[in-house]
């Protein structure tokens, strides 16, 4: 917990959800991303559209999914589709604004990991693997990112690349015929980092209170650049806050284990 | 034509070692009681597709009943890793798995081409992406109108599909609501289809653009109440997300896996004793024993 009375989770969750737009139609991962969108739908973006791989468009939850395909997202949603049909249709026939994604790592053209750390033959942690991912990350019209960062997660170089940010950087997306702006931003427990305009790289731009430039670098596993104007975040608010904590509370009571 | 039949019936008759089986169903109406008589009938060596592998295919894996792995995410959902899975992939146990890894919009396009008849399904992604890289089956493909640059995969064709649905009629036409994934493209791409069921009833209550499978489409339709346990079947009853908790401990050894697999699966004939099985150990808070 820091010292205002959040912890650095609860922090990230918050910025991540600042990021959709009222209105938006949001793509979402499960975990972080699915908290985030859904703490927006309850705060400031009552009117977002949340779509999940699992053909559910418009699904309203009123505890977050465990699972991508939870009957609760297709109970609350405006319409189900098939799978082919989300993928197709909606993804790649370009109706997604924000392709919201979490990763196991990421590189600083944020391009994503989440097949396999180590050999792809004989790997040190075989991961799940590309699920929708890839798809999300070609087609949207942007991609916000949410993970925790550290060395462990921010790496110099990815064992594998499962979904493209910015490939080798400048204007690789649009050389490569990509659709989609790829990621605007990367919110992390620390602050949030944004593509630099010309290199494409990855440049800390806000930092969370309770943290420093410092820490940020710390937990880089490259030479991480600063925004000239770096600024911090601004706390949750108590409206914020409240909103999370009922959210996580009813789902934890949604989801009680034995 | 659809035969009304037993699950131990159809699983023997229509599936044989060495198949390409695809058991579908995205998160809801996974095929569970299908995949457990698969596991008690002791086949081997199969081609298992399935675009989330879930519990069921950790339990075949386990069991050693898969000799290949098609698929796209393969995680438990919400919880983590599939251990069984992941101990194959990483150890080679029970026995070496191979694997052909996808997406999901590559898999779900590529049943559509299977059940459109076509050789293979195009789609814009990969771009930058390593997969390609280490599945050779995954092509580039220039579009003969516009020269941009697509992928290319080869249809599914399964030998077998098995799925789970709500309801059949007693001719054997099957209904589906709710997250429907690629079960449809699933059934008609493949050559030989099994379907559980919840209920077999007299008449469908059904709006004209239900998801409808018709007998002629089907080969065995088998009563399966509560068929797709721990998953869901909407309308009849929630997914049980403590079971998919439960199964992290359960897969995480080797040891306790088997004696779990052998307790619950290998020493119950049918599932509805397996869910007795299983319930019986949870009210002693013992499952994973």
């Amino acid at each position: 917990m820091a010292e205002g009375g959040w912890s650095s989770d609860e922090m990230m969750t918050v910025a991540a959800a600042r990021m959709l737009k009222n209105g938006a139609v949001c793509f979402v991962g499960i975990g972080l991303p699915s908290a985030a969108a859904n703490l927006a739908r309850a705060t400031h973006a009552p009117d977002v559209v949340l779509i999940y791989e699992s053909g559910t468009i418009g699904a309203k939850p009123y505890v977050l999914p465990l699972s991508i395909g939870d009957g609760e997202l297709a109970e609350t949603a405006d319409i189900v589709v098939s799978t082919p049909e989300i993928f197709r249709y909606w993804l790649q026939g370009g109706r997604v604004d924000i392709g919201f994604l979490g990763a196991a790592q990421l590189d600083r053209f944020c391009n994503l990991n989440t097949t396999v750390i180590g050999d792809y033959a004989g790997p040190k942690v075989r991961l799940p693997g590309a699920g929708g991912a890839p798809e999300i990350a070609t087609s949207a019209g942007e991609v916000l990112v949410v993970l925790r960062q550290s060395q462990r997660t921010f790496v110099d170089e990815l064992s594998f690349v499962t979904s493209a940010g910015h490939g080798s950087g400048g204007n690789w997306r649009a050389e490569t015929g990509l659709p989609g702006m790829g990621p605007t931003a990367v919110i992390t427990d620390i602050g949030i980092l944004r593509p630099d305009a010309e290199s494409r790289e990855l440049i800390l731009t806000e930092i969370h209170p309770g943290f420093t430039v410092a820490d940020a670098k710390k937990s880089t596993g490259w030479p991480l650049q600063v925004a000239e104007f770096c600024v911090e975040t601004l706390p949750p608010s108590a409206a914020e806050l409240t909103s999370l904590r009922e959210l996580n509370k009813r789902s934890a009571h949604a989801h009680v284990g034995y | 034509m659809a035969d009304i039949t037993s699950l131990e019936d159809a699983i023997s008759g229509l599936i044989r070692d060495g198949d390409t089986v695809a058991m579908e169903g995205f998160t809801h109406l996974i095929p569970f009681a299908a995949g457990h008589q698969v596991i008690r009938s002791g086949k081997k060596g199969l081609t298992a597709i399935r675009l989330t592998p879930d519990l069921i295919y950790d339990q075949l894996i386990g069991m050693n009943c898969v000799g290949k792995l098609i698929f796209s995410w393969g995680g438990n959902p919400g919880v983590g890793s599939l251990h069984r899975f992941r101990d194959a992939v990483q150890q080679g146990w029970p026995a070496p798995l191979k694997i052909e890894e996808h997406s999901h919009a590559d898999l779900a396009n590529a049943y559509v081409a299977g059940a459109s008849g076509l050789p293979f399904a195009v789609l814009r992604g990969y771009a930058g992406c390593d997969l390609p890289k280490v599945n050779p089956v995954i092509k580039k493909i220039t579009c003969p109108f516009t020269g941009e640059e697509l992928s290319a995969v080869p249809s599914l064709r399964p030998d077998v599909t098995v799925i789970h649905a709500q309801q059949a009629d007693r001719q054997g036409n099957i209904m589906i609501w709710g997250i429907t994934g690629v079960q449809k493209e699933a059934v008609l791409a493949a050559k030989r289809v099994i379907v559980t069921v919840e209920e077999v009833i007299d008449e469908f209550d059904a709006r004209a653009n239900a998801v409808l499978l018709p007998h002629w489409v089907i080969d065995a339709v088998c009563l399966e109440p509560g068929g797709s346990y721990p998953s869901y079947a909407m309308g009849y009853y929630e997914r049980e997300n403590d079971f998919y908790k439960s199964w992290d401990s359960i897969s995480r050894d080797r040891e306790v896996f088997k004696a779990w697999m052998r307790r619950h699966v290998l020493n119950t004939n049918n599932f509805f004793e397996f869910t007795r099985s299983v319930s019986a150990a949870k009210n002693k808070e013992d499952l994973h024993g």
